[in-house]
């Protein structure tokens, strides 16, 4: 699918030919964002006017913990060209342990998708503390700029789920 | 309970990659519990599966389903109909589950998604290990609750074999000597004189000999 109703995730703009298109490839990636710590750190990116991508759209979730391997290939299969998970800070989850779990989630998608032949670089984990709105705008651009160089979703635009 | 794991993904894609409609159907027993096999792997798999068809070109259709167990008759015909909308079934249940399947939905290509490792034990979160491997005629009672059969090598009956060094088995230095744990649980337990008694050789007709093993209770049948 393109779209699917979440217009918001479409950052490709309609017309021009397929070469013109490609040219302005504009990634579409999904960030999971801990409540406690990298979605406090938006909204101080925020205050500090602080520039990130628009490509980047926020999913918050109570701990980064939430997040399982169902939830990053979903992103995958419905077009996100990246997905990350932001976390706390190692040691300081709110939940004691979520963040580990995360990474290690992470960790065994990113193994699932080199078995697939996907490249596993268009899943990532990232620690950002709530107190930190330059490290929230760093990542997003960091990853925005991976994501265009590896190029679009092969899934993108495609019926993936039935 | 049955612990198992799934096997490689390109393994899996192999098998079902010539199939039009595939149902991967996960099990809500022991599988579940090892999380080898259970709903939630069945949904991840058939995800991973799609997005490998979207890169391979496959036309295949994947769907994920799960039911409460596969070696059980009456929760195989609560998916009956389902069944009927596909082509292949991709059981991530244990090998039991395999089989069922197979014989309950005679028209439809079944296939294994896990290996079955044997009967287990979770000894901390994420790791399972075997205890029994259901030699059908227990002898624990003899041996301090640690299994011979299961946890020596060799599956002797009356002490360890000259390969015992340091505790541990010939086979590896990660693998206790078996018959050094009784030992030792025995000492512990005041009751080496278990010991003193030779063992006959094992019956082992009653382990995988002369068919199917069958369990009746006249009490239970309807």
């Amino acid at each position: 699918m393109v779209d699917d109703g979440a217009g918001a995730l479409t950052a490709e703009r309609p017309g021009g030919d397929v070469a013109e298109r490609e040219a302005r490839f504009e990634p579409k990636i999904v960030a999971f964002c801990c409540y406690y710590c990298a979605y406090s750190a938006a909204d101080l990116a925020g205050s500090m006017r602080l520039q990130y991508p628009p490509n980047v759209r926020l999913i918050e979730v109570p701990c980064s913990g939430r997040v399982d391997p169902a939830l990053l290939l979903r992103a995958l299969e419905e077009g996100a060209d990246g997905v990350y998970v932001a976390g706390c800070m190692e040691g300081d989850c709110h939940f004691q342990q979520g963040n580990f779990r995360a990474k290690r989630r992470v960790g065994a998608v990113k193994r699932l998708l080199a078995q697939i032949g996907w490249e596993p670089e268009r899943v990532e984990m990232y620690n950002v503390p709530a107190s930190d709105g330059a490290r929230f705008a760093q990542v997003a651009r960091e990853f925005t700029e991976r994501i265009r160089q590896l190029g679009p979703n092969p899934a993108r635009g495609r019926k993936v789920r039935s | 309970m049955i612990i198992a794991e799934q096997k490689p993904i390109p393994e899996i894609a192999a098998q079902v990659r010539q199939c039009r409609r595939v149902l991967v159907l996960g099990c809500g027993g022991c599988v579940t519990v090892c999380q080898a096999g259970g709903e939630k792997e069945a949904e991840i798999l058939a995800s991973a599966l799609r997005l490998m068809g979207v890169r391979e070109g496959w036309d295949t259709q994947f769907d994920a389903a799960a039911i409460t167990r596969q070696c059980d008759p009456e929760y195989l015909e609560g998916i009956a109909r389902k069944v009927a909308e596909y082509d292949c079934i991709l059981s991530l249940g244990c090998g039991v589950g395999v089989n069922f399947l197979a014989e309950r939905f005679r028209r439809t290509w079944v296939v294994p998604g896990l290996n079955t490792k044997g009967a287990g034990a979770t000894l901390e979160a994420g790791v399972w290990e075997e205890r029994c491997l259901a030699c059908g005629d227990c002898i624990l009672h003899l041996t301090g609750g640690i299994c011979p059969i299961t946890r020596c090598s060799k599956s002797l009956l009356n002490g360890p074999c000259g390969g015992s060094q340091g505790g541990k088995c010939e086979i590896s230095p990660e693998v206790a000597c078996g018959w050094q744990l009784i030992y030792d649980r025995l000492k512990e337990l005041d009751r080496l004189d278990l010991l003193l008694e030779i063992r006959e050789p094992k019956d082992w007709s009653r382990t995988h000999d002369g068919g199917l093993r069958r369990v009746v209770k006249e009490e239970a049948r309807l």
